[in-house]
This record gives structure tokens, C-alpha cells and sequence, in this order.
């Protein structure tokens, strides 16, 4: 068969369908993803490091199970190369956080989105590279060097998780997980051309998750198609004794909710979604998204998120106080690296003000700036008021709609080092995906075309109702099937 | 209040965070454009409105009060910077 998919090109459908099947094992699927990684990853840079020994005796593993009889009913991501975003914990593993300042920190235990995995048989492999501590959008703050995307070498893959993304693009795994703070599984989804989903805050666990914004972050894969974004939401969803803000709400089978009936479900368009910056090529892919979802049976619905405009700045403000916070830990006493000083404040001080890069010390002082005495109530307090507003748009709107549907990004991937020198343009080019975690909503993004010259992928972004992610996924998955964009391949790594 | 007033000195001392003079600089001219952007957030009359510190709020979440497994000694130890009998090592606090 000419052209035909070499393994780690195809989806977890169709490979737990050809395991169940016996035609292929486990083992040949995980040398596939490593075979490509070092075909391509001199290039791409999605990866850290990996440990292919490890990945293999795993998949090895995942062979005597299904020869012993176990199915994919029981273990939904049996025999699964699955690679992990550098800021998730997974025991016996390196952690750095795309930072210098953790050394050569090993986790001593796992995340729980991880031995969930684990539990559903995933083989779990690889350090995805990252802004450093999630703080970008575009994968070049990371102390590791940075990753390029698989569409075009010269453009950044976006992030903060550019490693997940750039991973499943150029088929070095077949799904990653990476962690969404204010779009860092949107953005770089859309710009690489792969489906990324950030679940409603609490659906997912956030133990083993380093923490950036406590309020903000959430974990959510990153795939090739919209039934595999499913399949590992409802394998790694769920409430967490390890996470009090994990929330008891039943996991449904979102893959059954794939039906493709979207025959009467609402979509609201935004107007305040339709900016000065956003790109031509981008407005005509999404319009035409919207007359493909017209067509498929959807309302279209003229909403009005009001504050929308001042979703970035609540941002700034709301997750660099919590960074502040969180970033504390870094203090080169229990782990990491440890610069010595006369006494503990000399350590911290020089330990900090070596280990952490430029944009996590920006953040951390504007965090600290907008809580300290004097300004808490301009600022920060300020901000969580907004926040109330964001989302109280949000709500309003879901009465009306059952989804909202907007860009996921408002051009395609940039040039590597365009942005990097203007932290404010580059905290900008989230406008669209920001909102979302401020309102503690579920998101999505999946291609829907490309720009003509050069070639890229575009995003489309729908936003559901909190714990709304099974309609969210149909809503997808419909469009998807509908449209050829999720079958394309980049071809400059072929 | 001018957003170019930020005392970078002295809030990287509050946050630990050791800087160059040159970093100090920088950091001073990228902040004040940050800061100069979340001004616009002052247009909004936000009287009355509650704070949002979470989208999910849920106060006092408790597990029943039973013993489980945690992380042993030697695994929490052992990504310390130094470390001695059992503990970790700091520099001399006290006199």
C-alpha cells in the first residue's frame, strides 16, 4: 500500500483497535515514536529527554498483558506511548520545569493523571520542553533551548506547552499531556495543528502538577483527532482526594457522546472576539467553520462577552500573584540547586537570582508588586473583582448557548524571536484563550485550515459550559469528521 | 500612583530574587509597560462586585481523618542540596 501510516502516525483508535486485533504489539508501536523522535527531534526539539529502555520495557509490559488476555475495555490506553509536558511528575523521571533552578531533580512519585494513565496501561515516556515554569506562549523561555514547529522550523510552536503540541504534530508520540493556565494547551494546539483540550477547572486532578496559578491551572491532552482527546479525558477526569479543588462530578463516556447529532445545539459568536489584530486568513477559516457548523445543523447565536477586553490584564495581574506564591518553594533548601550564602536569606537570594530566567523573575516580581502593602487593593483585589465579571459574561452566555465558537489564536505561529523582546505583545497573542481559565470554563481547539503562504495550521476554538466537555467533544468531533483539516501532515520533516 | 514607580530594588529583595544591576534595568522598563497596560482595568467601576478567587469555590474540603501512606524519609531527602543525619542542611541561622 503506497503511503501507507507508519504506527506512530496513527491515532489511539485506530492502534488500540489493531492491538486488540493482534496485528501489531506495543513494543513496535513505542519504536515507532522513538524511531521518529530520532529522525526528527534534532530538528523539532519537542523533547527534553526520553528514555527509550524505559518506554520499551513498558511497552514490553503492555505485550504480556494483552497476550495474558487483558482488553482495551479494561485498559483503555493500553500499549500507548504517551509523552509528559517537564512541569507533571512522574516517578523515578526528571522534573525541571523547563528551569534550570530544579538541577537534577528526580520525582519521587506520580502525578495522578499519571498513574491513571498508568492504570489504563499508556506507556509513559519523555520530558516535554516548556516555556520555563509554563510562563510564555511560545516555548522560547525554556532553559533547554527551544522547540521548533513541525510546519515551519522558523516559527515557534507556540506554548507554554510547545513540546506537547510539536510532539504529537510530528508524530513523536501519539498523545501528550501538557497543562493550560491561560491557553498553554489552546495556543500551541492551534499552532501546530493538533487537537488540545483544557478541561473545566477541578475535572482534573492537578496532584503531581507543579504549580504555576493555582486557580488557573488545569491538565488536558494533547492529540490527532477529537475521539482520542476523549479517550484520555475520561481515562485521567475525576475527583482526587490528593486535590481538594478536584470536583465530584460523575465522569461520563465521552467517547459515546461522539454521535455527531449537533442538530439544534446553539454556538454563540462574540462580537468583542472580532479584534483589529486578528489575522484575514484566520477570520475567513473561522467564518467558515461557522457556516460548516450552520450546515451540520447548528444555531449560530450573536453573543456579547463585554469584558473581554480586559481578560489580559486581569490575567497578569491574578496569575502572577499566584506564581509569586507558588514560586516561593524554589528556595534551594529541599531541592534543586542551591547557591551558598552567609545566612538563609543571602542562599535564597542568590539561588533565585540564578536559577530562574527573565520572564519567571518578571512574573514573580510583578506577582509579588501587586500584592504587596499599598497596592493589594489597587491591584490584585482590583483584579479578582473583574474576574467575577469575566466570568459572570461567561454564565450569561451559557444560558443562551450551549457552546461559544471564536478563534483559538488571532494569527497562526510566529517567527522564532519575534515576540521574545516584548513581553506585552507576547502575553497579547493569548487574548483569545485567557478568558476561559479566568471563568473556570472548558475549552477546546482543533485545526480549521491553513494559511496559504507559507502553509500553517489555523485554530478554531469552542468553549463550553463548566463540566460541559462531553457536548464540547461533540460539537468538535462533528466538524471534524466533516472537514479534511485534522488528516493533514506537515511536510518538512518527511 | 504612576506605574513607573515601581521600586524594582526593592520589591525583588521582598520577592528574594537576587538581580544585576543590568537586570534591574530592564526588569524596571518591561514592568512599567506591563503595568502601564493593566491601568486600563481603573475604566471599570467595580463597586459592589464580590472577588472571584476561584471559579469553583469550595471551602473546606475534608477527607476523613485516617492515616494514609506518605512519602518515606529517604525519598523526600534525596533531591536535598545538602543534607546531614536525616535532615536538611541550612546555613547558620543563629548565632
Amino acid at each position: 500500500m503506497p503511503n501507507a501510516l507508519s504506527l506512530n502516525q496513527l491515532s489511539i483508535s485506530e492502534l488500540t483497535g489493531r492491538l486488540a486485533r493482534r496485528e501489531i504489539s506495543a513494543r513496535e508501536i513505542t519504536q515507532a515514536c522513538l524511531d521518529q523522535i530520532a529522525r526528527v527531534d534534532g530538528t523539532v526539539h519537542a523533547f527534553i529527554s526520553h528514555n527509550p529502555a524505559d518506554a520499551l520495557a513498558q511497552a514490553d509490559a503492555a505485550d504480556r498483558e494483552l497476550a495474558a488476555g487483558v482488553t482495551i475495555a479494561q485498559k483503555p490506553l493500553l500499549g500507548i506511548p504517551i509523552a509528559i509536558k517537564d512541569v507533571l511528575a512522574v516517578k523515578d523521571h526528571p522534573l525541571n520545569c523547563g528551569s534550570k533552578i530544579l538541577g537534577k531533580f528526580v520525582s519521587p512519585y506520580d502525578a495522578t493523571v499519571i498513574e491513571k494513565m498508568r492504570a489504563a496501561g499508556a506507556v509513559i515516556f519523555g520530558r516535554l520542553n516548556m516555556d520555563e515554569f509554563a510562563m510564555g506562549s511560545s516555548t522560547e523561555t525554556s532553559a533547554f533551548g527551544i522547540t521548533r514547529n513541525p510546519w515551519d522550523p522558523a516559527r515557534i510552536p507556540g506554548g507554554s506547552s510547545g513540546g506537547s503540541a510539536a510532539a504529537v504534530a510530528a508524530d513523536e508520540a501519539i498523545a501528550t499531556l501538557g497543562t493550560d493556565t491561560g491557553g498553554s494547551i489552546r495556543q500551541p494546539a492551534a499552532l501546530c495543528g493538533c487537537v488540545g483540550l483544557k478541561p473545566t477547572y477541578g475535572r482534573v486532578s492537578r496532584y503531581g502538577l507543579t504549580a504555576f496559578a493555582s486557580s488557573l491551572d488545569q491538565i488536558g491532552p494533547f492529540t490527532k483527532n477529537i475521539e482520542d482527546s476523549a479517550r484520555v479525558l475520561g481515562v485521567i477526569s475525576g475527583l482526587d482526594p490528593k486535590d481538594s479543588t478536584s470536583v465530584d462530578v460523575p465522569v461520563p463516556d465521552y467517547v459515546a457522546a461522539l454521535d455527531g447529532n449537533i442538530r439544534g445545539l446553539k454556538l454563540g459568536v462574540p462580537k468583542e472576539y472580532l479584534i483589529g489584530g486578528l489575522d484575514p486568513e484566520v477570520k475567513a477559516s473561522v467564518d467558515a467553520a461557522i457556516q460548516q457548523y450552520l450546515a451540520l445543523g447548528a444555531e449560530i447565536v450573536d453573543i456579547s462577552l463585554p469584558h473581554t477586553d480586559y481578560a489580559v490584564a486581569t490575567y497578569y495581574i491574578v496569575a502572577t500573584a499566584e506564581a509569586s506564591a507558588n514560586l516561593a518553594r524554589f528556595d534551594g533548601i529541599r531541592y534543586g540547586q542551591r547557591v551558598d550564602g552567609a545566612d538563609p536569606l543571602e542562599l535564597y537570594t542568590r539561588t533565585r537570582g540564578a536559577g530562574f530566567g527573565a520572564e519567571v523573575k518578571r512574573r514573580i516580581i510583578l506577582g509579588t508588586y501587586v500584592l504587596s502593602s499599598g497596592y493589594y487593593d489597587a491591584y490584585y483585589l482590583r483584579a479578582q473583582k473583574v474576574r467575577t465579571l469575566i466570568r459572570n459574561d461567561f454564565l450569561a452566555a451559557f444560558k443562551q448557548v450551549d457552546a461559544i465558537i471564536t478563534p483559538t489564536t488571532p494569527t497562526a505561529a510566529f517567527k522564532i524571536g519575534e515576540k521574545s523582546g516584548d513581553p506585552l505583545q507576547m502575553y497579547l497573542s493569548d487574548i483569545f484563550t485567557i478568558s476561559c481559565n479566568l471563568a473556570g470554563i472548558s475549552g477546546i481547539s482543533l485545526p480549521c485550515g491553513f494559511t496559504t503562504n507559507p502553509k500553517l495550521p489555523i485554530g478554531l476554538q469552542l468553549l463550553g459550559q463548566p463540566f460541559g466537555e462531553a457536548t464540547l467533544l461533540k460539537l468538535a468531533h462533528a466538524y471534524e469528521q466533516s472537514t479534511p483539516w485534522h488528516r493533514e501532515k506537515p511536510g518538512t520533516l518527511a | 500612583m504612576a506605574a513607573t514607580d515601581i521600586d524594582v530594588k526593592y520589591v525583588a529583595h521582598l520577592a528574594r530574587i537576587g538581580l544585576t544591576p543590568d537586570e534591574e534595568a530592564t526588569m524596571s522598563a518591561r514592568l512599567a509597560g506591563i503595568l502601564g497596560y493593566i491601568e486600563k482595568l481603573k475604566e471599570l467601576d467595580v463597586t459592589g462586585v464580590e472577588p472571584t478567587a476561584h471559579a469553583v469555590p469550595m471551602v473546606n474540603v475534608l477527607r476523613p481523618d485516617v492515616v494514609c501512606p506518605s512519602l518515606p524519609h529517604e525519598a523526600a531527602l534525596a533531591n536535598a542540596p545538602a543534607q546531614a543525619n536525616g535532615l536538611f542542611l541550612v546555613p547558620k541561622i543563629v548565632e
